[in-house]
């Protein structure tokens, strides 16, 4: 994994955002989530200063980080896409939804693909069963997918 | 008092006792897996994780874990029910399906706690066969981690982040995929780790073991061409015994002397040597820092700290970075002991230095890492080639035919196994303090001390307070153990607000006793306390009780070094030390 230098800006996003919970160690998932919304992921840079400030070890910061699929260490695309495989989206196909989203856009589970454009992530469900099978691209939530959907849905991404 | 039954048995125990301690107080010995609890320390972890200790309580549906159940009044306990005991079988067949099983060839073979639960359950098939779990291992110079072998009880958790504020090992992912790993997933060499290796004294499998040295002193001791020199610490005599079967606080210095000989060491010293040697390099210190800061010095740095535990100076080379001007600038024993034996008797004896092979036996993994340090070192070579804990050298011995039983008593050759009571005491909490104290009063007055016991910084209280009367100088001083109860101490230091002239820090509790070279206590602080009453009884019984008297220090000034904290002493048995917090 490529740790990138962090620049000024994010640092000084990271420290706003730890201060605004008043660096309680209490609300670390608060910060983790206002820190993964600003940067798009949680580089150990990040959660060396969340720690720091919170007067917590880096470790118990990373153990939480691991803990949670929500939160990320590499850096997510510009819009990223998440396929629930939760027990009603995988019995209706989810597995084979993920494959064609792998295939088509050539990367595996927690990549993002070179341009930066789109990662790929799995999840256990959004609460939206009906609509079962489901993924998430970007905020919009498609349902009732069927492997053949995919590429049409990728091509409504394009600048 | 709280009245309730277990088996049948009626038991009255005070208000917030557990019923696994109410059971234990009538002899009924529930199997506990992650509780760990040396009570009177801090070492406690009670997750209630591994549901090895559940019992059945009368009108509870579920079976309740012991560790974590406090005594109600009128509680009916079954701890030994066909349910409870089918429960337990079950639940330690589970973590057998998830571990490795080479107990043959574990280092930890005889002494892990889920093998020996797993005789007691009369597990004779392995039930449940699935995934196993693949994680990393890795080997530094003092601590070996296989993590294949943990069973998630979080004992080293526990300790590495309550007890000793280290924060370095924790739980990271979830699920099957659960690990213990230190920050980041990166290697213990990579993070704040001080190599304390309390992590390896609690844990009840092999997953964290030390740094096996015995195959390369065996080589060393089969070489002609090296002249190989043991020198055994303070806390080691009063524990080595327990590893055959001998009562804990046995003394067993004149045997361990032997059992050395007979392994081949060609000269067998003292590490207490070197301890009195401690005594008057950082005596002077102490005297010379007091001196200037009652001649109105502004800028002395107190108060001073002890440098001896090296668990400790990387814990502050870690963390206080600001604060490298406090502890005393003298090296450890060991390696006071390495620095003359490698100049001064070398010399005497004419060896050449890379024919010498000094090795340390320590209670300790940390002097394993101490020996590794470049500023120990002359052109490569280090003062102290390596060190082997207390656990390793009874190994050794097994392995070398030596019925350890029945040795008869040596005394450790000289000039470098002659020392006094107060380098005996070394090895427990405070001892490094009072035989600080014994020299410095005599020095500082210029007369003989009325009483050389000072009681006042004995005991197992994480954080111990006196104020010694010198001459109409109250000197205050301070006693910790535990990196946690030493990291109070530096935050207050960092304040302004840390009001002693002398502390003394131990990493491990206890002190050295209670090191994670020690034989395994499993959790028994009786057999702490047992190794502690022996040390003192060691100190009781030596003719010389202060460093000061002792004639081969004396000597050795006289003949080689000159004065504490002279030019020749400065060079050789004093350091510095380097800023390594993680940016």
């Amino acid at each position: 994994m490529s740790e990138m230098k962090l620049s000024c800006e994010a640092k000084r996003q990271v420290e706003e955002i730890c201060e605004k919970f008043h660096n309680d160690p209490g609300e670390l998932i608060s910060i983790l989530h206002g820190c993964q919304n600003a940067l798009g992921y949680l580089p150990e840079s990040v959660q060396r200063i969340i720690a720091e400030h919170l007067g917590i070890p880096a470790q118990k910061v990373y153990g939480v980080v691991t803990f949670y699929s929500f939160f990320s260490m590499t850096p997510k695309g510009k819009v990223p896409i998440s396929v629930c495989l939760g027990t009603a989206c995988y019995v209706r196909g989810g597995d084979k939804v993920l494959e064609e989203f792998k295939r088509v856009l050539g990367i595996e589970v927690g990549e993002t693909t070179p341009d930066g454009k789109f990662s790929l992530d799995c999840l256990r469900c959004v609460g939206a069963c009906g609509l079962a099978p489901v993924a998430t691209v970007g905020d919009k939530v498609y349902g009732r997918l069927n492997p053949s959907d995919i590429r049409r849905i990728i091509t409504e991404y394009d600048d | 008092m709280i009245n309730l039954t277990i088996d049948g048995r009626p038991v009255s125990v005070p208000k917030g006792t557990t019923v696994l301690d109410a059971a234990a107080s009538i002899g009924i010995n529930i199997p506990a897996l992650c509780h760990i609890d040396l009570k009177g320390t801090c070492v406690h972890n009670a997750p209630a994780s591994c549901r090895i200790c559940v019992v059945e309580i009368e009108g509870r549906r579920n079976l309740a874990p012991s560790c974590a159940t406090q005594c109600m009044e009128g509680m009916v306990v079954k701890t030994n029910s066909a349910r409870v005991v089918r429960a337990r079988k079950t639940v330690a067949e589970l973590i057998l399906s998830d571990h490795p099983n080479d107990c043959l060839t574990c280092p930890k073979c005889n002494d892990c706690e889920l093998q020996k639960l797993v005789t007691r359950f009369n597990i004779r098939e392995m039930p449940y066969k699935g995934e196993q779990s693949s994680r990393k291992k890795e080997q530094t110079v003092a601590i070996t981690r296989n993590m294949d072998k943990c069973i998630l009880c979080r004992r080293c958790e526990s300790v590495c982040n309550n007890v000793q504020t280290v924060g370095v090992l924790g739980a990271v992912r979830r699920g099957f995929d659960t690990t213990i790993a230190p920050t980041f997933d990166r290697m213990f060499t990579e993070t704040d780790c001080t190599y304390c290796g309390q992590c390896v004294a609690v844990c009840p499998t092999g997953a964290l073991t030390e740094r096996d040295n015995t195959d390369r002193l065996l080589e060393d001791l089969c070489n002609p061409d090296k002249v190989v020199v043991a020198q055994p610490a303070p806390a080691v005599r009063v524990a080595l015994g327990e590893e055959f079967g001998m009562e804990p606080g046995t003394i067993v210095t004149g045997k361990l002397a032997t059992a050395l000989r007979y392994l081949g060491f060609d000269h067998v010293f003292d590490t207490d040597f070197g301890a009195d040697l401690t005594i008057m390099e950082e005596g002077a210190e102490i005297l010379k820092r007091l001196k200037a800061y009652l001649a109105g010095d502004k800028n002395v740095k107190l108060p001073i700290m002890t440098s001896c535990c090296p668990a400790w100076v990387n814990f502050y080379e870690h963390n206080f970075p600001d604060l490298l001007e406090y502890p005393s600038s003298a090296k450890s024993p060991a390696q006071m002991f390495g620095a003359i034996a490698k100049t001064y008797w070398a010399q005497k004896m004419g060896i050449p230095r890379e024919k010498l092979v000094v090795v340390s036996i320590m209670p300790c993994l940390a002097k394993k890492y101490e020996c590794e340090r470049d500023e120990f070192k002359v052109e490569g070579n280090p003062d102290v080639d390596y060190s082997i804990s207390t656990r390793e050298l009874a190994r050794l011995i097994k392995r070398s035919n030596i019925d350890f039983k029945s040795l008869p008593d040596t005394d450790f050759d000289t000039p470098m196994g002659e020392s006094s009571g107060a380098a005996a005491i070394f090895g427990a909490t405070g001892g490094v303090m009072e035989a600080a104290l014994r020299t410095v009063y005599e020095v500082f007055t210029g007369r003989t001390l009325p009483r050389i016991e000072f009681n006042d910084v004995r005991g197992l209280e994480g954080i111990k307070e006196a104020t010694i009367d010198i001459d109409g100088f109250p000197l205050k001083v301070c006693v910790a153990h535990t990196l946690g109860n030493a990291r109070l101490l530096m935050d207050r230091l960092r304040e302004g607000k840390l009001d002693y002239h002398v502390v003394e820090v131990m990493a491990c509790p206890g002190g050295c006793v209670g090191g994670a070279g020690q034989p395994y206590h499993h959790g028994n602080v009786e057999i702490l306390k047992a190794r502690t009453r022996a040390i003192y009884r060691e100190d009781e019984g030596k003719p010389i009780r202060k460093s000061h008297e002792n004639p081969d220090i004396q000597k050795l000034y006289k003949d080689f070094l000159g004065e504490p904290l002279g030019e020749r002493s400065e060079k050789l048995l004093h350091t510095h030390y380097f800023d390594k917090s993680i940016k």
